[in-house]
């Protein structure tokens, strides 16, 4: 029971992650109908931006939790001002394809500098020990993350249901031509929605540099993963991939808590649960059926 | 949003004018096809005189998976990014029929080939539900879970260490020499192209097409559109194949690279550089990345992908016709 609970709490921990990630995929699809392939490389740019700060800049983990996701924010826009905005009319392929080059980019632009072997990095001092949590210690620093990762999802849902801005963007994403009829800049919310998707990115980032390997390729293979999660949640819900963020992470906790052999099964457990789910709802658990084809 | 004129190969807007390869059919002169055919022929033959033969190898190989993503990409309008699965599956199963069996290698690359085909039939059937960027992400899952599989599954792959000195075997030649592997190996990718070229022009080719431009009306006239592109994905997944075998056959060693979604990635690269939607453009963009990369290693370059990243990007900003595609275009404006 004990272990139990364990795996669980871990297994949120790494769905917050997840949840993260998606979610910053799923806000980023719905208002430009742009699949990002560079999150995964900009959840690593995070990362490496709190490692930079803290060994060339002297800066606290406090302030990179600061600093990165808007700087990455920034960046973000200038990129869908340069770059995507120029292939927006076109097929959202080719916007796939436009992130995917930047991915190669940015993994090798770090490694040229860094290399490929992983930095540490230390949780921030106060954020070391260990929490009680009725019957059981967790560590203060994982506590941390999750709690910040369930107030993001939650501020992001309240900030897209209960605000006048979030009402404009959801009315922005599902009748994008119906909005503009009605006077609404549609195009005004473009710019910032894809700052904001990026900057949750380099948050997952920063909060993922204490307690996983620091290098060039960390977001490599795991945006595909966040991929398998937002296709299993339905892309264009929000709530659907956070929802899948969480379960997958719960999932592949428990599994891989019941041993060694059980290793690629934890792997690759997502992709499967992604086929059962193309077979069963091909829009995904939460999303809405495309036009057929 | 009326973008057809952007749009060559990838989910074209309806009434789309075909991709400029296939337009040539009627405006292109055919002594001019002729002799493009001629010339494409007496380069494949002088190919390893000029390059050194293992370059020209991989060149050979790079072109037949680039012209397998080409088939989906350009005349079915579905952009798998997961054919790393089936170039790397036909790689392993190739060398490991070639060292367990002894088989020779032509035999061992078709094994490869079909072990391809046998992986693509639950993956297509899954991944042809969805369309357009879904597409995309779902055989870019499917690939990662197989690479994840290889990655474990040692006794058969032997994980990081590769499959190790497969043998080069056809009834008792020599083909140590990589000069005359190249000749030896080029029948397999002859035939592997004719295979393509064949289906695109004909009926079959017809009905990709016209599920590309438009599948809902491709639908209404009765064709099954989920039954015609699994049977696309499958050719595709089978020449990819026989790109990844021959690669394990020239290479003697597979290593878990060849499954690694940057594989699959390469090949869209190749293909959208030398041009989306013709069957020239894919061989000669996996010439132009395969001389380009060898080149920058030469020279002690490692990030090779900040250079191709970068020629990527601005070829999807600004040249998005391709080099191929480019020429196919300005011909039958000169036409």
């Amino acid at each position: 029971m004990v272990n139990f609970l364990q795996h669980t709490f871990n297994g949120l921990v790494g769905g917050a992650f997840l949840a993260l990630l998606a979610l910053g995929l799923a806000v980023i699809f719905g208002m430009l109908r742009v699949v990002n392939f560079a999150h995964g490389a900009i959840y690593m740019l995070g990362a490496f931006g709190a490692y930079v700060l803290l060994t060339e800049v002297g800066l606290s983990f406090w302030w990179a939790l600061l600093v990165m996701p808007l700087a990455l924010a920034l960046f973000g826009m200038a990129v869908e001002r340069l770059l995507v905005a120029r292939l927006a009319r076109l097929d959202p392929l080719y916007n796939f394809l436009l992130t995917f080059g930047l991915t190669l980019i940015l993994q090798d632009a770090v490694k040229s500098r860094y290399g490929v072997q992983s930095s540490p990095y230390d949780a921030p001092e106060i954020l070391s020990g260990s929490v009680d949590l009725g019957a059981f210690d967790f560590p203060a620093y994982r506590v941390f993350v999750l709690v910040i990762a369930v107030a993001v999802c939650v501020g992001v849902w309240w900030l897209l249901s209960r605000t006048r801005v979030g009402m404009v963007v959801r009315a922005a994403t599902e009748r994008p031509e119906l909005s503009t009829g009605l006077g609404i800049d549609v195009g005004r919310w473009v710019t910032p929605v894809f700052g904001f998707g990026i900057g949750l990115a380099g948050l997952a980032g920063v909060l993922a540099a204490p307690i996983r390997a620091v290098n060039p390729l960390m977001g490599a293979d795991l945006i595909i993963v966040v991929f398998a999660v937002v296709v299993i949640g339905g892309l264009g819900s929000i709530f659907g991939s956070v929802a899948a963020g969480f379960a997958i992470g719960l999932v592949q906790a428990w599994v891989q808590a019941l041993g060694e052999h059980w290793a690629l099964l934890s792997q690759v457990l997502v992709f499967l649960v992604m086929a059962g789910v193309l077979l069963w709802r091909p829009a995904g658990l939460f999303g809405r059926e495309e036009a057929p084809a | 949003m009326s973008t057809t004129i952007e749009t060559q190969g990838v989910r074209a807007e309806p009434g789309a004018a075909s991709e400029p390869g296939r337009a040539g059919g009627t405006i292109v002169p055919r002594w001019l096809r002729w002799t493009l055919a001629g010339a494409a022929v007496l380069v494949a033959l002088w190919l390893p005189n000029g390059l050194y033969p293992t370059v020209a190898v991989d060149i050979a190989c790079w072109a037949l998976f680039a012209v397998a993503v080409d088939l989906l990409l350009g005349y079915t309008g579905l952009m798998s990014f997961g054919h790393a699965a089936f170039w790397g599956t036909s790689a392993y199963a190739t060398g490991l029929a070639a060292i367990h069996w002894g088989l020779p290698f032509p035999a061992a690359v078709l094994v490869g080939a079909l072990a391809a085909v046998v992986l693509a039939v639950p993956v297509g059937y899954l991944a042809v539900k969805r369309v357009g960027i879904y597409f995309a992400m779902v055989t870019l899952a499917f690939a990662q879970m197989v690479y994840y599989i290889a990655n474990q599954w040692r006794s058969v792959t032997q994980g990081e260490n590769g499959l190790q000195r497969v043998p080069r075997e056809l009834f008792g030649l020599d083909l140590t020499d990589e000069y005359f592997f190249y000749y030896a190996a080029l029948p397999i990718v002859a035939g592997g192209l004719f295979l393509v070229w064949r289906a695109v022009h004909s009926p079959f080719g017809r009905v990709l097409v016209a599920i590309r431009d438009n599948p809902a009306r491709a639908r209404a006239l009765g064709y099954p559109v989920h039954r015609y592109k699994l049977a696309a994905f499958l050719l595709s997944a089978f020449t990819a194949g026989l790109g990844g075998g021959l690669f394990a056959i020239g290479h003697r060693f597979v290593s878990l690279d060849v499954l690694h979604w940057t594989t699959s990635g390469k090949a869209v690269i190749i293909v959208v550089l030398g041009g989306i939607g013709t069957l020239w453009g894919p061989v000669v963009g996996a010439a132009g990345v395969t001389r380009l990369e060898d080149w920058l290693s030469f020279a002690g370059f490692e990030q090779i992908g900040l250079v191709t990243g970068a020629i990527f990007v601005l070829a999807v900003l600004i040249f998005r016709r391709g080099v191929w595609g480019t020429v196919a275009h300005w011909l039958r404006r000169r036409g």
